[in-house]
């Protein structure tokens, strides 16, 4: 019977092309655009660290003095400043620590067909790399006695090391960076995490940095640092962000299990409250452990352009639907005559139902193909944009199987109205007027 | 024209009259609400910054090792910069108005007890800032040379705790003054920063953006009589003539090469095509509500033409009986642009309500203002002119129709 269907299906399309080219450009139109802003709201919203994002932990306490405080609705600062991130982190309350901020420095090749440049860099502590299960090329990440030595070590990224070595082997070679010369122990495989969630105070979306070393290492050269800094009171911010404890500018990371942090929430408020007894905090603990999912959330890191498109395009979807709709319905009408002739010769609602669901099912099908093929245009003219997440922007197999459903599901949707109405035809009638 | 009987024969069509209004509902709303934000985008875009745009360039240098010499290399600099022909004006900034490059803020208060920050406010550093950004002084004086103090040696001050090693003048933007001080003179006014360290404001300008747009006044400004250099974080910006900008900062980047090889070039562009990348963002937006605009005015167009095709196909009796009854092709003409013209009309006005829900929406998720009622004619407008460029095509087939058809039986 499908097989049937489909030809009176494909009969009653080809007789009236333009209507049907019409109706197919309507729904591959609206497809089209929807998939292109779905796909970027789905890769802007993906988990950076899949299978390990519920166990790694923004911690977040409030250092800040007494002005503007309201209870309750205050929230603490982003980051922390150097005396807490170095407190907390050698309390090691956690399975795992991270204290880190990003940075910028000069990256003086050995090769003098190249010249000096400026390269985006992270300075932080050994825990990094294993936390955010970061792989490694060649070599390895450095450890904490490392960091605590302010060794002159450093990891690179595989596109750094592409650009200065040629992508080989670099490991034991001498870099110097900033006016101090490092030794490459490390170079990190293929990472790419989007968001970039660790530091969203530089940017949300894109290449990640270029060159790692220790926190302590940086601090010791004298590293520019680079990202947000937040001061209060009489705190500033020079070149560097100060040691002292009146500005933020430190990302605090922890890995738990999550049944732990409950616990881990609770030391962060007894540190809070001790410093407060110390006189070094002036506002209640105030605290916050937002796991990567929850962090990404509260930053509200996609942007509200790329969700407005997304309405936009639904919005655009749903007028193309209801464009179908209505030519649809007005084709079913006018074969009134045919339908009624079926029926009075025994075919049933259901089948007439069918028949006319297949053919809306049809230009479904073909303005999904051709949804698609504008969606690989789209995609094509938003990695052309200014944006910084516009390089991500590329289709997946998981979008290519939601495209085909939302094109079916939507045409199969937009055709049951009209086959219903045109079922509800009395054969009698239908003959008698002709 | 006869509008009973137009209303009688859509009662037939109920579903396919009722989807039609509904397109031409949904279009209407969507048309309206995404040209008022291209409105908001380019309203943005065409926000004064207060600078001399089309006459400045910037250039941006890192050290690469150690910069002990840092003041002594940038007064050299300014120096020689300064004989570069062409030059006009020489400064040192960290920021600028919509830069992508970052900012500065500063919390202010008007009595230093005060609990809460008045307000937030872009503070603006660097020598000889306001001849070379060309922003206008409206009131009181710029700093004088003697004023400037060395950015680290603020810094270090700042985190000692020791106060005279700080400024105490401040240069403000006029709205900025306004809103500090409504209907007052701003000049020798206090205000407090950190702690209650006062600042005397000794001038106004008319305008300097921040260099990020934000919802609470994208205006207030405030500048310092600080001094930066390359190693601190700020770059050189030039004045100079906007046919020279090209030549000059070609001259002013080999210049700075020679003067100093160990250092980076960073950033070296006209101002204007910084302001252009920090806008870029909002024109892409802006093309593609317009490209949006376009396409759905197409759909709607194309979906008349369709419906309005297959009525005259199924009216053609009737369209014969009433010619040979004595109906003009006028009339038919008429008859079917009417028809369109009432199903417009119902589905605008439903549209109206629509758009304004949509905008109720957009107002609770995004930052943006009320659809002002002169928008919704935009939509009404543009959608009866697609309808009737629409139905013509149809509407001329059925006047075409000959009476003759009354009489045949198909």
């Amino acid at each position: 019977m499908f097989s049937y269907y489909l030809d009176l299906a494909l009969r009653s399309l080809r007789r009236n092309i333009a209507l049907t080219a019409l109706m197919v450009l309507a729904v591959a139109l609206g497809i089209g655009a929807s998939m292109t802003t779905l796909t970027v709201l789905h890769v802007l919203s993906g988990d950076p660290v899949p299978g390990r994002s519920a166990q790694l932990y923004r911690a977040q306490i409030d250092p800040l003095d007494a002005s503007g405080y309201r209870p309750g609705q205050t929230q603490p600062p982003d980051q922390v400043t150097w005396i807490d991130g170095m407190n907390l982190l050698r309390e090691k309350r956690a399975e795992r620590q991270a204290l880190m901020t990003g940075g910028q420095v000069a990256v003086q090749p050995d090769n003098t067909m190249l010249d000096p440049f400026y390269e985006a860099a992270r300075y932080t502590t050994a825990d990094f790399f294993p936390m955010f299960g970061v792989p490694m090329e060649y070599g390895r990440a450095w450890n904490a006695a490392d960091d605590e030595a302010s060794a002159r070590v450093a990891v690179i990224s595989a596109a750094l090391n592409e650009r200065l070595f040629g992508g080989k082997d670099s490991t034991g070679q001498t870099l110097r960076l900033s006016g101090a010369a490092f030794r490459i122990i490390g170079v990190l495989g293929d990472w790419h995490p989007n968001p970039q969630f660790y530091d969203l105070s530089r940017k949300s979306y894109g290449q990640n940095e270029g060159v790692y070393v220790p926190l302590s290492t940086s601090q010791d050269v004298g590293m520019n640092q680079d990202g947000r800094v937040d001061c209060w009171g009489n705190g500033g911010s020079g070149k560097n962000p100060s040691h002292t404890g009146l500005c933020v500018w430190l990302q605090f990371w922890v890995q738990l299990d999550p049944s732990a942090a409950p616990a881990y929430k609770a030391f962060l408020v007894d540190y809070s409250a001790q410093q407060k007894a110390l006189g070094r905090f002036q506002r209640p603990p105030n605290v916050r452990l937002r796991n990567v999912i929850q962090w990404l959330d509260y930053n509200q890191v996609v942007p509200d352009d790329v969700r407005l498109q997304t309405w936009l395009a639904f919005g655009f979807l749903l007028v193309c639907l209801v464009n179908m709709m209505g030519l649809m319905l007005a084709k079913f009408m006018r074969r009134s005559g045919e339908l009624g002739v079926r029926r009075a010769l025994g075919a049933s609602r259901r089948a007439l139902f069918a028949q006319l669901l297949i053919e809306s099912g049809v230009i479904g099908l073909v303005g999904g193909v051709g949804g698609l093929l504008l969606a690989l245009l789209g995609l094509w003219l938003v990695r052309r944009q200014p944006a910084a997440y516009a390089a991500l922007a590329h289709l997946d197999l998981a979008m290519l199987v939601a495209t085909f459903l939302l094109a079916l599901g939507a045409s199969l949707l937009a055709g049951l109205l009209p086959a219903w109405r045109a079922c509800q035809i009395a054969p009698a009638l239908q003959l008698k007027t002709n | 024209m006869d509008i009973l009987p137009i209303l009688s024969t859509l009662r037939r069509h109920k579903v396919t009259s009722l989807l039609l209004i509904l397109q031409i509902a949904l279009t209407c709303a969507i048309v309206c609400n995404a040209v008022f934000l291209i409105g908001q985008r380019l309203r943005l875009m065409d926000l004064p910054s207060g600078v001399a745009e089309h006459e400045l360039v910037q250039v941006q240098l890192g050290y690469i090792g150690a910069s002990p010499d840092d003041k002594a290399q940038t007064a050299t600099d300014l120096a020689e910069l300064r004989q570069i022909p062409g030059v006009k004006q020489v400064a040192l900034a960290r920021y600028l108005p919509f830069t992508l490059d970052g900012s500065a803020n500063a919390g202010l208060k008007l009595d230093p007890q005060q609990q809460q920050n008045t307000l937030e406010a872009e503070t603006y550093f660097g020598p000889n800032l306001l001849p070379t950004l060309g922003t206008q002084l409206v009131a009181g004086r710029d700093f004088d040379p003697g004023e400037y103090l060395d950015f680290d040696a603020v810094v270090a001050a700042l985190n000692r705790g020791d106060l005279t090693g700080l400024p105490h003048t401040m240069i403000i933007t006029r709205p900025l003054a306004e809103r500090l001080w409504p209907g007052q003179d701003a000049l020798g006014k206090t205000i407090y920063v950190g702690n209650g360290i006062p600042f005397r404001v000794i001038g106004i300008v008319a305008h300097l953006a921040r260099p990020y747009i934000r919802q609470d006044g994208s205006e207030y400004s405030t500048i310092w009589p600080i001094r930066m250099t390359p190693a601190d974080g700020a770059s050189y910006v030039i004045r100079t003539a906007p046919q020279d900008r090209e030549a000059v900062l070609k001259a002013v980047v080999a210049k700075l090469r020679q003067l100093n090889p160990n250092r980076v070039v960073l950033k070296k562009r006209t101002y204007d095509d910084a302001r252009n990348d920090y806008f870029a963002t909002d024109r892409a937006m802006a093309g593609i509500l317009g490209g949006v605009i376009v396409a759905l005015l197409i759909v709607t167009a194309l979906g008349i033409v369709g419906l309005a095709s297959f009525w005259v196909a199924q009216r053609r009796r009737m369209i014969g009986v009433r010619r040979a009854l004595g109906a003009t092709r006028v009339d038919i003409l008429h008859y079917f642009q009417t028809e369109n013209f009432l199903l417009a009309t119902i589905g605008i006005a439903l549209g109206m309500v629509l758009a304004y829900g949509i905008n109720q929406f957009l107002m609770l998720h995004y930052e943006l203002p009320r659809l002002p009622a002169s928008y919704f004619p935009v939509g009404a407008i543009a959608l009866w002119l697609i309808g009737q460029l629409a139905v013509l095509g149809p509407a001329l087939r059925a006047a075409a129709v000959p009476p003759v058809v009354a009489t045949r039986s198909d």
